[in-house]
């Protein structure tokens, strides 16, 4: 591996401007406006934010986004593992559409992810009419938003495992079957193990996604506040009451968790290199 | 061969499992959220009337307790008028929806039939339990001079205004340029004013809410179409670096309320949603409408602040357009007058 870290191509001169080039543009593009999230959030010093952070609107934002991607984050792990399970280790018709179709949220948009549950739940949907009848709530309610969120981060643990798993095949699994291990031993005892660094990259970005989408569950939520509204959606009704310490207060907290998926995320980089899939090795 | 045939059956058996789990855990998440909905309502909100909802809402709270003793729930959601129709007729549980105009309203009525097409004459003044209208909103010392409807087509002046598909404050907004327009030469002046004054605008936000913020937050443009309430509460909010100007005539816009009869018989709120909207009629709620900045409808009330609202001629909706079927299919349907008078540049 580290073979691989000396053998790029050296560029005098020009390559110290490239260096200031992007240095700047990281600058100006992320850590200026990230730096003004934190000068906005405690503009008015540290009562101001802390009360901002505990008014019952922004407890309830942060629950409701914590259970959205407590239900929606395991599901997407299962999936995934699921459904790179299937590519990586057998051969079947149609795995290049499952794979397509894995891919599809990240080319859509999260506008048309929320939009899609609205034209199959909502009261004039496909299924709307049914739904009312039997008082099924789902647009409008946590139901809601944990489908536009799973529908938008479906493809970040299984995109991550894939290529893995194709890398290290299927012999140590057809080893184990032939030493006569059930299908749940293998899985168990030899495929989870495998990837389990890899897992938890996939499931830290899926978290990090699910925790921070804004369009698609701006879609489905109805807005109602303290109720239908996760941290993002919080954000934005803060901003427009004119409560601008409290929307970027709020806006600080998902920067927050934005930082501790980076640091996470690089340590798992730095110590984990050689069991994440190949394209995340250096 | 055999192994992977096992192996296979297996996988699709788990595969199975999980994506039942997948399938049935919203469900089931949804579900534990129930509530006694009873004693709760959803009023479902225009732009600006944010901070009179949160008011009203613990007054009427607080006047439930005395009442019966029962602690009530009152939740608010906001958006630009034309949305939050959309978002009922969408499934959106209100109980009670108070908008920015009628044709929001109809629209609930006609396409999603949660309520009679009838329904603006349930309650007092065609449901509209306070007014307002649309004044100028200029930086402060009024660098460009705008005092009148025609300042606003000058060359140079940027125009901030909402976007008259989605937001109410903006469809008002619109309908009061183009009754200055009718003013100076009849329907074809009226359009030769309108289709200049869109040229002056640069950018059009969705809600009124998003227009405020994007003149005062992000100071762009020189004058602010706004509701009469919004312009004042703006001067609360970001201190006296603005002027209210209002025009030599404008428009009386009525906001009104209604409740959702099918919404209201499927929660069993009716008496609770009712009284609400009875509710923003009495002299309390009146008072609390009043220092909101909307005009109250309720004749005691507007003799009492009458010195609070500069009194300017008023257009109406029905004297005018024709009422406000005939206006919105007239002016904001899809390929109606606005369609034809804006092009984004």
């Amino acid at each position: 591996m580290s073979g691989q870290r000396t053998s790029s191509i050296r560029l005098p001169g020009l390559s110290i401007l490239l260096v200031l080039a992007s240095a700047l543009v990281m600058g100006m593009l992320v850590l200026l406006p990230l730096f003004e999230v934190f000068r906005g959030a405690f503009e008015k010093g540290i009562g101001p934010y802390l009360a901002a952070v505990r008014e019952p609107d922004a407890l309830s934002a942060i629950r409701l986004t914590l259970l959205v991607a407590a239900i929606a984050v395991p599901l997407n792990a299962a999936f995934g593992v699921a459904a790179a399970w299937c590519i990586a280790k057998f051969e079947f018709r149609g795995k290049s559409a499952l794979l397509t179709m894995i891919d599809l949220p990240f080319s859509m948009s999260p506008v048309v992810s929320g939009l899609v549950w609205v034209l199959l739940f909502g009261a004039q949907g496909w299924f709307g009419t049914w739904l009312i009848d039997h008082d099924v709530k789902i647009i409008f309610a946590t139901t809601g938003l944990v489908l536009a969120t799973i529908l938008v981060t479906f493809p970040f643990v299984a995109r991550e495992l894939i290529p893995l798993m194709q890398d290290q095949g299927a012999d140590e699994e057809s080893a184990a079957l032939t030493l006569g291990a059930s299908g749940f031993t293998t899985f168990f005892r030899i495929t989870l193990p495998n990837i389990r660094w890899a897992l938890l990259y996939g499931v830290l970005l899926c978290n990090a996604r699910a925790m921070g989408e804004f369009g698609a569950v701006s879609v489905v939520s109805g807005h109602i506040r303290g109720l239908t509204t996760t941290l993002p959606l919080h954000v934005e009704v803060l901003y427009n009451d004119y409560d601008f310490v409290g929307a970027f207060a709020t806006a600080s907290l998902l920067a927050s968790l934005g930082l501790i998926t980076l640091v996470l995320k690089t340590g798992l980089e730095w110590r984990h290199a050689g069991e994440l899939s190949a394209n995340r090795r250096h | 061969m055999t192994h992977s045939h096992i192996t296979r059956r297996g996988l699709v058996g788990a595969g199975a499992a999980l994506g039942a789990a997948a399938a049935t855990a919203p469900l089931l998440a949804g579900q534990a959220f129930a509530e006694d909905k009873s004693l709760t309502l959803l009023n479902v909100s225009y732009d600006p009337t944010r901070e009179l909802y949160k008011e009203i809402n613990a007054a009427y709270a607080a006047y439930w307790k005395g009442k019966t003793g029962q602690v009530i729930r009152i939740d608010q959601s906001h958006g630009g008028s034309g949305k939050q129709a959309r978002s009922v007729i969408d499934g959106l549980q209100a109980d009670v929806v108070t908008l920015a105009l009628a044709a929001d309203i109809d629209e609930i009525s006609a396409r999603a039939k949660l309520l009679p097409a009838n329904w603006q004459s349930r309650l007092p003044n065609n449901s509209t339990p306070y007014t307002s209208t649309i004044v100028f909103l200029v930086r402060k010392g009024n660098p460009w001079k705008i005092k009148d409807w025609p300042d606003l087509v000058k060359p140079g002046v940027g125009v901030i205004t909402a976007n008259p598909k989605t937001s109410g404050g903006a469809r008002w907004a619109y309908l009061a340029a183009y009754s200055y327009g009718l003013k100076t030469g009849g329907p074809a002046a009226a359009k030769d004013y309108i289709t200049k004054l869109f040229k002056n605008v640069p950018v059009l936000d969705t809600g009124a809410r998003g227009s405020t913020t994007t003149f005062a937050q992000r100071r762009i443009g020189d004058v602010l179409l706004s509701w009469e309430n919004e312009a004042y509460l703006t001067i609360d909010e970001f201190g006296p670096n603005f002027d209210i100007i209002y025009p030599s005539s404008s428009i009386l816009a009525e906001p009104p309320v209604a409740l959702v009869d099918k919404n209201v018989d499927r929660h069993k709120t009716r008496t609770l949603a009712e009284g609400y909207l009875n509710f923003l009629y009495s002299p309390l709620a009146q008072d609390i409408i009043a220092k909101h900045h909307f005009r109250p409808r309720n004749a005691v009330a507007a003799a009492k602040y009458t010195a609070n609202f500069k009194q300017i001629p008023l257009v109406t909706v029905d004297d005018t357009f024709g009422g406000w079927k005939k206006a919105q299919a007239t002016h904001f349907a899809d390929g109606g007058l606005f369609d034809q008078i804006y092009k984004p540049t």
